[in-house]
């Protein structure tokens, strides 16, 4: 990983730049799996390998700027050796790593592992964190999600231009990708929706749903043409499903503070608080779900149509 | 020895934060300041799950394997903090595409020079 980086900071060509940044997504997956956080694994596996690198080629394609020779300056490597070595002081005091007594794991983490199976009834805690008892947080983050969606339609709004797929960024020409693709593209979106509605058990949850999904739907338009993907799901129809997520979310919210809980308090959903809980944490997780997917599609869709506009004149 | 091994994810960390400190700090192109970015960006989610790691400890997903369990508060930070930090650097990029389009380069010290100009 560390090599990756390096080669990063050391190739000029950014095109090779970008594809690296793809290596090193594939490289940081697999440290998160040793690191038995399989949930972030997935979402990273999704996100570092596919998505990143290639929104970074569309706008690279947009630009075509070629890049100019870093000057090393010493300014800034003497500055980057402070702050190394600065950080590298502070470790001196951290505890040993993998020690179980170390502070952060003395806290809340405990009460969490202990008291989150009898409180909601699900095994995998880091889906009951996220959607129960930090659901707070959470809702905050899909709201961010959404904004930066919506900039990033804003700042491509005047040429948002519905013309012709030139066939350009496609790679319909090739037999064998296609081919992959048709058998590989299904399996993936239904692997998505085990990942959304097995979240609770399982590794998953809404955020690498949402991102998987959105992926399986960027290969197909990959594959098949910008066009073909937007026969299949409408621009209007994304853009009022990443909006629903988020309202999914508050209702459900408003909808414990309705029954007398509060806000984004599940245990008053049903009759029973374990029930109540299962239903609240399927519902956020699914208005989760279906905001990322439908924000990434989104901006994919926003770049995509940008490079197709400015090649067309 | 002990040191080494006890501190070594940590020391990585650092290395890598700081290399994606420098690309910022040294390269001229926008596009190329963004990769920095993310490179510094994952250092510090390497740095919060490595915290969060037990040696010997096993997913937090109770009743599936025994105890005991890495912690799942840093997991659930970062997850989340990968998905907007996709989104958010989508932004980013949707930015550079923009300033590419007014000024018709992503060269930080051309487009300094363009705005002296004016």
């Amino acid at each position: 990983m560390l090599v990756t980086a390096l080669a990063i900071a050391s190739v000029r060509d950014l095109f090779a730049a970008v594809m690296l940044m793809g290596i090193y997504g594939l490289l940081s997956a697999s440290f998160f799996v040793l690191m038995d956080a399989v949930d972030v694994a997935f979402t990273e596996a999704s996100v570092g390998v596919g998505l990143v690198p290639l929104l970074m080629i569309y706008t690279l394609g947009m630009t075509r700027d070629v890049n100019r020779e870093a000057k090393a300056s010493p300014g800034s490597l003497a500055l980057v050796s402070i702050a190394a070595a600065l950080l590298f002081f502070g470790t001196l005091d951290m505890p040993a790593f993998g020690s179980a007594d170390a502070p952060a794991h003395r806290h809340t983490a405990p009460r969490y592992l202990d008291e989150s199976m009898t409180e909601t009834g699900i095994p995998n805690v880091v889906t009951s964190v996220l959607a129960s008892y930090r659901a707070y947080d959470t809702l905050g983050e899909v709201t961010v999600v959404f904004a930066a969606g919506v900039g990033v339609l804003a700042l491509f709004f005047p040429g948002a231009s519905s013309t012709l797929d030139a066939g350009n960024p496609s790679l319909r020409q090739y037999t064998v990708p296609r081919i992959i693709g048709k058998i590989l593209i299904p399996p993936i979106l239904i692997f998505a929706l085990y990942v959304q509605f097995h979240g609770e058990y399982g590794p998953g949850g809404g955020f690498p749903a949402g991102a998987i999904f959105a992926s399986a739907l960027i290969m197909y338009a990959m594959l098949f043409g910008l066009q073909t993907l937007k026969r299949v799901v409408n621009h209007e129809l994304i853009r009022v499903l990443a909006a629903a997520g988020v309202l999914l979310f508050g209702t459900v919210g408003v909808l414990g503070m309705a029954s007398g809980g509060n806000f984004l308090d599940y245990d008053y959903l049903a009759a029973d608080a374990k029930t109540g809980q299962h239903a609240g944490i399927l519902l956020v997780e699914l208005g989760v779900g279906i905001t990322v997917a439908s924000v990434m599609l989104l901006q994919f869709l926003a770049f995509a149509d940008r490079k197709n506009a400015m090649e067309n004149g | 020895m002990a040191l080494i091994s006890a501190l070594y994810n940590y020391w990585m960390v650092i290395v890598l934060m700081m290399i994606g400190l420098y690309i910022i700090l040294t390269q001229r192109n926008l596009v190329k300041k963004i990769i920095g970015l993310n490179i510094f960006q994952t250092a510090i989610y390497f740095f919060f799950v490595s915290v969060g790691k037990i040696a010997g400890g096993s997913p937090p997903i109770l009743s599936e394997s025994p105890p005991p369990y890495s912690n799942p508060l840093p997991h659930v930070l970062i997850l989340t903090a990968i998905i907007v930090g996709v989104a958010t650097m989508a932004l980013a990029l949707g930015l550079v595409v923009r300033i590419n389009e007014a000024y018709g380069c992503i060269d930080e010290h051309e487009l300094a020079g363009r705005d002296g100009d004016e």
